[in-house]
């Protein structure tokens, strides 16, 4: 639909292909998602609920789901009666031009923003851009990326595959404030940037956000964070304006007491984030003044319709799913060429944008079905079997299919495969260690294929082309 | 309410009908439903001394904690002063500030940028995951208050700890409001290593009774 496919953007095999070759990303990619992936292991096991709060987790989410007009219609009218804006965008063209209009509104040539994948999906940097107003990424990850002219390859760490020298090499040449002297050690690195936003944030009048939840029952809205500049955007401009997918929605603020235990142990592997933001409409003589809500479709009633691929929706983002991920591993974010790499963005980016394209078409074919995504997903996603549902809707087209099938490049290496595999099989072990006796790692149902390894299958489905 | 619309935009009414009509009638089983969902998870983690385990945890951020008795408070909190000058929270007990020296509290109106730090009280606390919760009434200050400053100075009170996530949020009025502190800001950003302070305050000092 209207997501855009980044522009000339390669099929999934052939950018896998690139990124392979890529020494310096593969090592700085298997380095950070090893380290988040022992991290959150231990994160979740410190909890001895952790099975019963990722039930619950996904039964909230499935009865949002199934009552997502009811609970839309309370959202707004909630935000609207403690004074904020609600709109409703059908796509991404709607959107940005409903954000577009709102900050031209305000006179202003400059928003500030916080990482949302919301507005990475629609594109609404790119849109404000065409009418003239600068959005500033203020995230250090996503600021790395803007000034490095690059795209995001990870949904929590954005610049994963980046390192620190090409770091300093990227804020020397973009960012004025730099000091000549800059070195690469990260605490100087963050320095450089928290000198080069502050002054921004300081005269920032009109800011833009996404949401990682929003309460129905209360109109608040929440933004769950590390670095502070969520809270600089929700704090200081007097305009906020916030875009936010409609399965963000929570039924009661009660719920939010099992999505904040699951949120930050899966995805920064910590018993909390630094920092989480909860606003509902506008607070006279504290924050923005004015409040909008851009409640964006953008395809998910569509993958609302499909009974399988509909889970999808459950995503909370957390991007645990990556980090155990051994394609995702191997073949890097930018392969995926949407902004939801990994696990899930093979399945979310051919709902939300149809399976149309040769990249889109291919995308479910990304996965070796090894089913550690579905193990870590605080939501409880199957992802390997709305991969396979998906592989049956995929264009008919067998050659093509086999030729882009399974990240080909990235696995063609048994070694390398090997390694990746036994890397994902040990995290599993370990959780499996940790978690007996009720682990969910020894009952799930293992959807149709991998009777066969899957290198083996790959192999035999190769030499036959 | 709708937002307004520009000439030649989409048609808002039109976009809000158009995607609730996709998402189907409003049915009466919503509530039954939600009342069905399952929740067999712990309302706490640990049982045992709260004020303990939440010390020890925010100390695992690297805040720095002070445990301290209501009497040695103002002391505390005069000494963990750094040069330059602090915002006290409106509505900041009195006693809790008795040795701040006049000539080291900032001015009504101060350039928030510019001063060394703030001292506040907070709404709640939770113990199983280290954080601090402000809900920015009496004490605490509107939100800049404890967000531009680099030094936050917080007291909590042993009453305000509660054990773990559930209970803090039945504590809370969710309509007001709220930050969630979880230790000094911090990015990972950079090959992973935690880096304490990209934007929020980057010293977090605790004063526990
Ligand atoms: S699919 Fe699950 S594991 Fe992956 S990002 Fe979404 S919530 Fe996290």
């Amino acid at each position: 639909m209207s997501m855009p496919t980044y522009l000339g953007m390669p099929p999934f095999p052939d950018a896998a292909r690139e990124a392979v070759a890529d020494t310096r990303l593969r090592r700085n990619l298997a380095r950070a998602t090893g380290t988040i992936r022992e991290r959150r292991a231990a994160a979740v096991a410190e909890l001895a609920d952790w099975d019963e709060l990722r039930e619950c987790a996904k039964q909230i989410k499935d009865h949002t789901l199934g009552h997502l007009g009811h609970y839309l219609r309370m959202l707004e009218e909630r935000v609207t009666a403690a004074g904020g804006v609600v709109h409703w965008a059908r796509d991404a063209a709607e959107a940005n031009a409903i954000v577009t209009r709102l900050v031209r509104e305000t006179g202003e040539t400059e928003v500030v923003k916080v990482k949302s994948m919301a507005t990475q999906e629609i594109g609404l940097n790119e849109a404000l851009a065409e009418a003239g107003i600068a959005a500033v990424e203020t995230d250090l990850a996503e600021l790395i990326v803007q000034l490095g002219d690059d795209r995001p390859s990870h949904l929590l760490v954005p610049a994963i595959h980046r390192n620190r020298a090409e770091i300093r090499e990227i804020f020397r040449r973009a960012m004025p404030s730099a000091p000549a002297d800059l070195t690469d050690d990260p605490a100087a690195l963050a320095e450089a940037a928290r000198r080069h936003l502050r002054a921004r944030f300081l005269a920032a009048r009109v800011a833009v956000s996404g949401a990682n939840f929003a309460v129905a029952e209360t109109g608040t809205v929440l933004v769950v964070e590390s670095e502070g500049n969520g809270r600089m955007c929700l704090t200081l401009p007097e305009t906020l304006i916030t875009v936010m997918g409609i399965e963000k929605v929570l039924p009661t603020a009660r719920d939010l007491e099992v999505f904040l235990q699951v949120l930050p142990r899966s995805s920064t592997a910590e018993r909390m984030n630094p920092y989480t933001s909860a606003w509902t409409g506008v607070t006279p003589g504290d924050g923005p003044r004015a409040f909008h809500l851009v409640l964006l479709d953008n395809g998910r009633t569509a993958t609302l319709a499909d009974a399988v691929g509909r889970q999808a929706l459950r995503c909370i983002r957390c991007s645990a799913c990556l980090n155990v991920c051994p394609v995702y591993a191997r073949a890097g974010g930018h392969a995926y060429g949407s902004p939801y790499p990994g696990p899930i963005g093979a399945i979310l980016s051919p709902q939300l944008r149809g399976l149309g394209s040769d990249v889109d078409a291919s995308l479910p074919f990304a996965s070796s079905l090894c089913g550690a995504c579905y193990e870590v997903c605080p939501v409880a996603i199957d992802i390997p079997e709305v991969l396979v549902h998906l592989r049956g809707k995929a264009p008919k087209k067998p050659s093509e299919r086999l030729a882009m099938g399974l990240a080909g490049a990235a696995l063609a290496s048994p070694r390398r495969l090997a390694a990746a595999q036994f890397a994902a099989g040990r995290s599993r072990r370990a959780v499996r260690r940790l978690r007996a006796p009720r682990a969910w790692t020894d009952t799930r149902d293992v959807p149709v294929p991998p009777a066969q390894s899957f290198r083996a299958w790959w192999k035999a489905n190769r030499d036959r082309t | 309410m709708t937002g307004p619309d520009a000439p030649g935009g989409p048609d808002p009414a039109t976009a809000r009908d158009d995607i609730l009509g996709r998402l189907g009638a409003p049915d009466d089983s919503v509530a039954e439903a939600y009342g069905a969902i399952r929740r067999e998870y712990l309302r706490r983690h640990s049982e045992g001394d709260v004020r303990a385990l939440f010390a020890e945890r925010v100390a695992h951020y690297r805040a720095v904690v002070h445990t301290v008795t209501e009497a040695r408070l103002p002391g505390a909190l005069a000494a963990a002063l750094r040069p330059g000058a602090y915002v006290l929270a409106p509505g900041l007990p009195a006693a809790w500030a008795a040795a701040i020296p006049p000539d080291r509290r900032a001015a009504d109106g101060a350039e928030l940028d510019a001063v060394a730090g703030v001292v506040t009280g907070c709404a709640a606390a939770i113990a199983e995951t280290g954080t601090i919760v402000l809900d920015h009434g009496a004490g605490q200050g509107r939100r800049a208050l404890t967000l531009v400053p680099d030094h936050h100075l917080v007291v909590v009170p042993a009453d305000r700890i509660a054990a773990d996530v559930p209970e803090a949020l039945a504590r809370l009025d969710v309509t007001r409001p709220l930050t969630f502190v979880s230790g000094p800001s911090a990015t990972s950003d950079i090959e992973l290593t935690r880096v304490e302070g990209v934007h929020g305050p980057r010293s977090l000092e605790v004063f526990v009774l």
